[in-house]
């Protein structure tokens, strides 16, 4: 028997228990994405009416850099489907494409991580089977979202062609995606920089098609940079634009090499190693690892870099753009759609409202985060350690809540700061900096009632800490599709964010805010005091 | 006053009964085993000490007070090593040692130093790259370098090499003759016989035995094993403390010989060898062997039964003792 003969057996068996693992799971993201794609392209088509509104919202993006750069172009603007998937394409390819890196990494490296796959690799289960069961997950999965989706568009009245040309250019991306994350589980020394490894890289393709659509693009296509990332590929998709099938060929080609390296890579490497050794560390520890504070910082500073490296990116590319809205001040289309995208009065104004309300909802999720990771210590028995010596409780969570709060605030003021700089040396107001970052800093409130909630979660219900992140996209889909669907003002105030004043631009009172405050400190307590009375597990 | 006084302790998760009434009583300065079958609930009883998990009903007391309670003043005095080890994957031993120390109020350089010494242990090394022995030896640094009242180990040694296992007991011995107390969950019967002075058994979350290491010896059972030169005599089956009693007649030793040779074999509890012998010696023994009572085979009989361990009243006679 060769090696590849028996690399594989157990692929089928090993399938079966992803698909049972995710049987909850994968059928909610999957309808929730297709649903998604579907209740906007019905929003779409009741906000526009007629041919001559989509041909003027379409130009509207056409004409503006900044929104080329975020949402990509429009390739037929007498099109509803090329209109109304527009904002779906890319940022939808972006939300599948991290689907299939989380399922990538679940199904393979955090398997290795727990020592689960030690126990499966003992039994008749070859070396290639878990990355060929993941795989096999991630192919499965995003057909069924490609085909779902394709449906659902049909459904609402979308043609066939485009539609499934759409679905396909997701499952595109997806399939990328899974491919990378495959090349970084086998190259990572573990589940969590395995992720973060390809969210980089995801980060860093949709860069590069935003450069590549906005700088080098021109109204017959995009530049070179976009045809290098596989989030480009899935927009030069075309769909409802021409429909553009060879491309992907192009994404299932990337997608089949990338997995062949992936393979080669995990048939050289042992179990639970990664491309480097782990080096080793001091043999004591430094004078201030003394408490559970100094613990939480040294368990989450790498992430909180990361972050902060990218919010200050993110002000700079808000502030370079915010300077260019007002080239198209004279378009009177335009003016409509900013204002409708909910900003009030002044263009620049109203377009850094949506920037930093954007950035402050990126912002909770960081806060989301650093809670899920303080989750992981309890669930991975590290806590127990902690705990038994004479740290309360309080103290241990305390530890990385404060983390969650102020961190969250300094990537505001990052991000608004970067902005307002960025802004200031262009307009040659140094005052915007000042305003802009405090305008960012006006998300803070809202970004720590669900750092609490999460909190609260961890503390009632550990099992269901995921529910921090449902919390989230809710409030995402909220924001996104509420207005379009007319739903109740009452639905839309669940959100957090629905409660922030549009900053900068319009008067604002504290009231909002100090009412944000006061529920993230009474969740957050509720969160401590359920943590203090019930079992650690 | 005892270092750990449980009585009645009950903890349910979901329809799962893990502590049914359990009782340990734990004296300052000794080492106490704990022991009981897999599931049996040692490590749920030690996390109730903890505080980490709260008991539904039953008292607890640990150092004087109440663990769920007093959680951070109870853990300066106390050290404690979890069943399974997790260590973070990004923090060297070294660290890990040192950060768990300070938290629990600080550790004696000197005693880690030379524990570290002892243990061969690697500080440098990151917690993702040890082997599972390793991780445990972290654990025990950690715990045994601090200066502390009261050990909790939850089956430390289940990862160490026979090597290590012996500098684990002379640790032990080292820590008692200091004066602190020590209780110890174990599965390793040799560990517990050599270090233990006095051990509580538990089967499905109750209290089966406790006691003296000595007095549980006598509750064990002495194997006979005799050829006898006639037939046993009566009543030996029905003696109290003689258990499965075996007879078998055997052709006549000597060829035309119209005595009859029994084996017998049976075992005898210590407090009734003395009146089998004496009544066996009037038949006339011709061959005598007896295997010594082992606590391996006392701790099979309380694991694997209720009904073959020793009677109530020999029990509670233990737990007077006690
Ligand atoms: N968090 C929990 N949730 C549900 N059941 C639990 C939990 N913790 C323990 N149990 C159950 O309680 C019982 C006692 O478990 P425990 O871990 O205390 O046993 P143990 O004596 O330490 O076993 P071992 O010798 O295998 O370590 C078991 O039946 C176990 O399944
Ligand atoms: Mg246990």
């Amino acid at each position: 028997m060769t090696a590849s003969e028996n690399g594989f057996s157990g692929t089928v068996g090993l399938f079966r228990l992803a698909m049972r693992r995710d049987r909850i799971l994968l059928p909610a993201w999957i309808s929730v994405f297709a649903l998604t794609a579907a209740v906007s392209a019905q929003a779409t088509a009741d906000l526009y009416p007629t041919l001559g509104s989509r041909i003027a919202a379409g130009n509207t993006i056409n004409s503006s850099a900044p929104l080329i750069a975020i949402y990509g172009r429009v390739y037929d603007t007498s099109s509803l489907g090329a209109v109304s998937m527009i904002k779906m394409g890319g940022f939808g390819g972006v939300c599948v494409a991290l689907l299939s890196i989380i399922l990538m990494t679940r199904h393979t490296r955090a398997e290795e991580d727990s020592g689960r796959m030690e126990l499966l690799s003992a039994t008749a289960v070859g070396r290639l089977a878990p990355l060929g069961s993941a795989s096999a997950v991630i192919v499965f999965a995003n057909l069924v979202l490609a085909l779902l989706t394709a449906l659902l568009l049909v459904a609402v009245g979308l043609p066939a062609s485009g539609s499934l040309a759409f679905g396909l250019s997701w499952a595109g991306a997806g399939l990328a995606f899974g491919a990378i994350a495959a090349v970084c589980a086998q190259l990572s020394s573990s589940a969590r920089t395995a992720t973060a490894l390809a969210s980089v890289v995801l980060a860093a393709c949709y860069a590069l098609r935003a450069v590549g659509d906005s700088v080098f693009g021109s109204d017959h296509g995009p530049g070179w940079p976009s045809w290098i990332s596989p989030i480009g590929w899935a927009q030069q998709v075309r769909p409802f634009a021409g429909d553009q099938w060879p491309v992907l060929l192009l994404s299932l080609c990337f997608s089949i090499s990338i997995g062949a390296v992936a393979l080669v890579l995990a048939s050289r490497r042992d179990l639970g190693a990664g491309l480097f050794q782990t080096r080793s560390g001091p043999a004591g520890a430094a004078a201030r690892l003394r408490s559970p504070m100094a613990l939480a910082w040294r368990l989450q500073r790498g992430a909180f870099v990361g972050w902060l490296i990218t919010f200050v990116l993110l002000g700079l590319m808000i502030g370079g753009i915010a300077s260019s809205v007002g080239d198209f001040l004279n378009n009177p289309t335009a003016r409509e759609f900013i204002t409708k995208l909910g900003g009030e009065k002044g263009l620049v104004d109203a377009f850094l409202a949506i920037e930093l309300s954007f950035g402050g909802i990126l912002a909770s999720a960081f806060g989301i985060q650093v809670v899920m990771r303080l989750a992981a210590e309890e669930r991975e028995h590290r806590a127990e350690a902690v705990l038994a010596t004479a740290v309360s409780r309080t103290r241990w969570a305390l530890g990385h809540i404060l983390i969650a709060a102020f961190g969250t605030a300094a990537l505001l003021l990052a991000v608004g700061i970067a902005a307002g700089a960025t802004s200031a040396i262009q307009s040659g107001e140094p005052n915007e900096v000042s305003r802009v970052a405090l305008a960012s800093l006006a998300q803070l409130p809202a970004a720590w009632v669900l750092t609490a909630i999460t909190v609260a979660v961890l503390g009632i219900a550990p099992r269901l800490i995921v529910l921090g992140w449902v919390m989230f996209s809710g409030f995402i889909l909220l924001a996104e599709l509420g207005p379009l669907l007319n739903l109740p003002q009452w639905v839309l105030d669940v959100s957090p964010f629905a409660h922030v004043p549009r900053l900068p631009g319009v008067a604002a009172t504290p009231t909002p805010f100090a009412l944000l405050t006061a529920a993230a400190f009474a969740i957050c307590a509720v969160g401590l005091a359920s943590l203090n009375r019930r079992d650690i597990t | 006053m005892p270092a750990i006084l449980v009585r009645e302790l009950v903890k349910t998760f979901g329809s799962t009964r893990a502590l049914d009434g359990l009782d340990l009583t734990v004296q300052t300065g000794e080492i106490h085993g704990f022991l009981g079958p897999n599931g049996s609930g040692k490590s749920t009883a030690l996390r109730i000490l903890l505080g980490l998990v709260r008991a539904d009903s039953g008292t607890v007391e640990l150092l004087g007070a109440n663990p769920f309670k007093h959680a951070v003043e109870l853990h300066r005095r106390l050290a404690y090593v979890p069943g399974d080890v997790a260590l973070w994957p990004n923090l060297s031993g070294g660290e890990i040692i040192d950060l768990l120390g300070r938290m629990r109020g600080g550790l004696n350089q000197q005693r880690r130093s030379s524990l570290l010494e002892r243990f061969q242990l690697d500080p440098t090394k990151k917690g993702r790259s040890y082997s599972k022995g390793n991780r445990q030896k972290v654990a025990l640094v950690a715990a045994l370098a601090s200066d502390v009242e009261l050990l909790l180990l939850d089956e430390p040694t289940s990862g160490l090499d026979p090597l290590m296992e012996a500098s684990f007991r002379q640790c032990l011995m080292d820590e008692s003759a200091n004066g602190r107390t020590v209780l110890l969950s174990s599965h390793i019967l040799a560990e517990v016989e050599a270090v233990c002075e006095r051990v509580t058994i538990i089967r499905s979350g109750r209290t089966v035995q406790t006691g003296a290491l000595a007095d549980l010896q006598q509750l064990s059972r002495t194997f006979l094993s005799l050829q006898l030169a006639g037939p046993p005599p009566e009543g030996l089956g029905q003696m109290a403390g003689v258990h499965d009693l075996q007879v078998e007649s055997l052709p006549p030793a000597v060829a035309g010989s119209t005595d009859a040779v029994t084996q017998v074999s049976c075992q005898v509890e210590q407090s009734a060898l003395d009146g089998v012998l004496r009544q066996v010696a009037q038949v006339g023994v011709i061959s005598l062997n007896s295997q010594p009572p082992t606590l391996e085979e006392l701790f099979l009989r309380f694991y694997a039964d209720p009904t073959t361990g020793p009677t109530t009243e020999t029990q509670t006679q233990t737990q007077t003792q006690a």
